[in-house]
């Protein structure tokens, strides 16, 4: 059994989660992920990993509650148990010095894209960050970001802080803040991704984005994270999640990741409903 | 001295096994095979002729002295008959109901050529279920200990034996499993309506009695390295199966809707995805499944989603003779009513407007001259194109070794199908201090081949350990 350390809301709807997995901190790298389940009759579900402490032997992550397990993982608190955190799971980003690197994040992936400035901000790079959201209220972290990047732009939807709209609006970013970007990372939602990636192709900026298709196991079993990148099949857990974004197949992957949405929905009808289960919970 | 007896007329016949109904079972995921009651197993027992030279034996990939535990059952001694049995197979309820008998044990007995060979795999079963039911099991006596320490990666078949002949043998064992449960394939793989998963962790909890330290949710690897896991333990065994599912790489295999069986499988069994949404994994639920491959996976989940509620046919190149699937497995499959497909290649797999896949274009073939296999080779049928419906897919055609192994232990050599190259006799890999058995070694084969490799290996280890 993982015990939740701690357990939060951070801004509305994305939840941050800091777990006691000792063997999992100590490997832990940039750019990896975990599978946890969290409660026995649970799935198993991939979650990017944000931060972690050797010292303390956990790991924290962020995700957004959008279905039955992320909604059962929200309402954890302190000292609570869950049954499973495996990892860490797939390959590491790459760390090396490019010159400037472009950080792009949206949703969890502003958590998830934290250790990547870290070390590579320490790797000698010149960073970049750039976060996105629907509104202000959303973003989070830019605190810890501080440290670690020599700008920081932000990007939202309806235009309550920095730049409004959509990531397309990246080769705007880039031109105003005059620099040459030698390589854009993008950590988010698949929308996110994509819009991401091409945004930059017409820049020809090398760019990577960490895919988040299903999984169930996570160590190359299943194969039902497979993406097509640059005309192969590759597994996003054993061969990723890190890929270059110009060579992904956008669309393979957005009807993928629909395969079990009306399944998803099918519990959230039946189970009872949450003030029923948080009341009993307490 | 007794008295010489007179020559005993031969019993040929064979004694059923009661079955669940093919019109019941094919709706529920309980076990499909009962289990021989006493009487009917100390009948089929006594038709056992005690072959001074059995060939039964030879032909078991760990050596089972069969007829000794027949002798027991046909003299209603079970006690002595599973002592008799677990000597040489630390699982044998998982063996009685999963390893394919008519191309071992029972294949070689002398009565196969009468048609009358004795059902050892059922005899096996029934000792093994016996010994469950009496609620106490016979712990073996332990030597002392060694105070040598071994990792075992992997909580499968060669896992799992490797484990058991160590820690009887007198040395530390912990076993690492990247999933949440032991067993590798028997729990994730076979379903419950052929290995009730209860019957798994029986086995697994015998171990843990035996002083076996078992780590879930821990992938040797990425949660540490061997050369990391060297640091503490005297040797290390990997038995980290097949992982990687194979695909024909042909167009529209990454349509919604088309699985690899591993997936399909894990999804129901592991996760019991069949008792949705009650168990949270999801699982779709399918009008016309098509299983490609022949072997028992294939079956496995053809069978599957019949119980899912889904018209469901096997798609295989070949011919009905070359089913590499267990023969009980086939026969049942057909009871239930699964469509068969014979001589049928798929070509491509073709998507609706939402990315679903909704047909299978396949090639008719037929059977040419005999190939390097020894079988004879499926040969296209000019023009014979068709198109069947279908509104899911399951890839059944194999796997490749789980290459996490690999990719973290340098020095550790790989063959050219990613497998850890060891040796054959004694499981030594490449590396000091480290062995490799099962289907990380071998490709995608049987339980007990994997339990046989691991016994091997066992001997290897421990042989090192005593004089290091």
């Amino acid at each position: 059994m993982f015990k939740v350390v701690t357990s939060r809301m951070i801004v509305p709807n994305m939840h941050l989660l800091t777990l006691e997995a000792p063997a999992v901190a100590r490997e832990a790298k940039p750019g990896q992920f975990i599978i946890l389940r969290a409660e026995e009759e649970g799935e198993r579900i991939p979650l990017s990993i944000s931060d972690w402490d050797e010292q303390m032997g956990t790991v924290t992550t962020i995700f957004l509650n959008v279905g039955r397990t992320t909604d059962r993982l929200s309402r954890l608190v302190e000292g609570q148990q869950i049954p499973t955190v495996v990892g860490p799971l797939g390959n590491a980003t790459d760390i090396e010095k490019y010159g400037t690197v472009l950080l792009l994040g949206g949703c969890y992936g502003i958590g998830s894209l934290f250790p990547v400035a870290r070390a590579l901000k320490q790797a000698g790079n010149k960073i970049i960050t750039v976060v996105e959201a629907r509104s202000s209220y959303l973003l989070y972290w830019e605190d810890r970001y501080k440290d670690y990047s020599d700008e920081f732009v932000r990007i939202t939807r309806d235009g309550t802080k920095g730049y409004k709209g959509h990531v397309d609006r990246l080769p705007e970013i880039i031109k105003d803040l005059g620099v040459t970007v030698d390589r854009v990372i993008i950590n988010g939602c698949t929308y996110c991704l994509k819009r991401g990636s091409d945004a930059t192709r017409a820049l020809q900026i090398p760019t990577w984005v960490s895919l988040n298709p299903i999984m169930i196991d996570g160590t190359g079993m299943c194969g039902v994270c497979r993406v097509t990148v640059g005309s192969v099949t590759r597994f996003a857990c054993v061969h990723g999640p890190d890929f270059n974004g110009h060579e992904v197949d956008w669309e393979e992957l957005l009807q993928r990741r629909k395969t079990y949405m009306p399944e998803e929905v099918v519990p959230l009808r039946t189970s009872k409903s949450k003030c029923e289960e948080h009341s009993q919970q307490r | 001295m007794a008295e010489p007896k007179k020559k005993k007329q031969l019993d040929l016949v064979r004694r059923d096994m009661p079955k669940q109904q093919p019109e019941i079972r094919s709706h529920n995921f309980s076990e499909v095979a009962l289990g021989y009651a006493a009487q009917t197993a100390v009948e089929e027992a006594s038709r056992c002729i005690q072959c001074p030279k059995p060939k039964c034996v030879e032909n078991c990939p760990v050596e089972i002295n069969i007829p000794g535990f027949i002798k027991a059952i046909s003299e209603k001694d079970f006690k002595r008959g599973i002592k008799i049995l677990k000597e040489k197979n630390c699982l044998p309820a998982i063996c009685g109901r999963v390893c394919p008998q008519e191309e071992q044990c029972e294949e070689t007995c002398v009565l196969v050529k009468k048609g009358g060979q004795i059902a050892i795999g059922r005899l096996e079963r029934f000792l093994a279920d016996w010994e469950a039911v009496q609620g106490k099991l016979e712990m073996p006596h332990l030597p002392g200990k060694t105070g040598k320490k071994v990792a075992v990666v992997g909580g499968g078949p060669a896992g799992l034996t490797v484990a058991g002949d160590l820690i009887q043998l007198g040395h530390e064992v912990t076993i690492f499993e990247a999933l949440h449960k032991m067993g590798g394939v028997l729990v994730y793989g076979i379903p419950e309506f052929r290995l009730p998963k209860r019957i798994v962790e029986r086995e697994v909890d015998y171990l843990k009695k035996l002083g076996v330290k078992i780590r879930t949710d821990f992938v040797v690897g990425k949660t540490q390295s061997i050369d990391s896991l060297l640091e503490e333990y005297d040797a290390i065994f990997v038995g980290s199966g097949a992982g990687l599912p194979w695909f024909m790489e042909i167009p529209g295999e990454n349509l919604n809707g088309v699985y690899s069986a591993n997936e399909y499988l894990t999804r129901l069994n592991l996760m019991k995805g069949f008792l949705f949404p009650e168990y949270h994994t999801p699982v779709k639920s399918h009008k016309r499944v098509a299983v490609v491959g022949g072997g028992n996976v294939a079956m496995d989940c053809a069978r599957s989603a019949l119980r899912l509620g889904a018209e469901s046919r096997i798609v295989y190149r070949r011919s009905r003779e070359e089913l590499p699937a267990r023969l009980e497995e086939v026969e049942n499959a057909e009871e239930e009513g699964v469509i068969f497909d014979f001589l049928t290649l798929p070509l491509k797999y073709i998507g609706d407007e939402n990315g679903w896949v909704k047909q299978m274009e396949v090639q008719r073939m037929q059977l040419g001259e005999p190939d390097a296999s020894g079988r004879r080779r499926p040969v296209p049928i000019e023009g014979a194109i068709e198109i069947i419906e279908v509104d899911a897919i399951v890839c059944a055609i194999g796997n490749s070794p789980n290459p996490l192994i690999a990719q973290t232990t340098p020095g550790l050599e790989i063959g050219k199908k990613g497998n850890i190259v060891a040796d054959e006799e004694t499981g030594q890999t490449s590396r000091e201090k480290i062995w490799a058995a099962g289907d990380v070694v071998t490709g995608a084969a049987t339980v007990i081949l994997a339990m046989g490799a691991g016994r091997k290996a066992a001997r290897s280890m421990h042989e090192y350990l005593m004089s290091h």
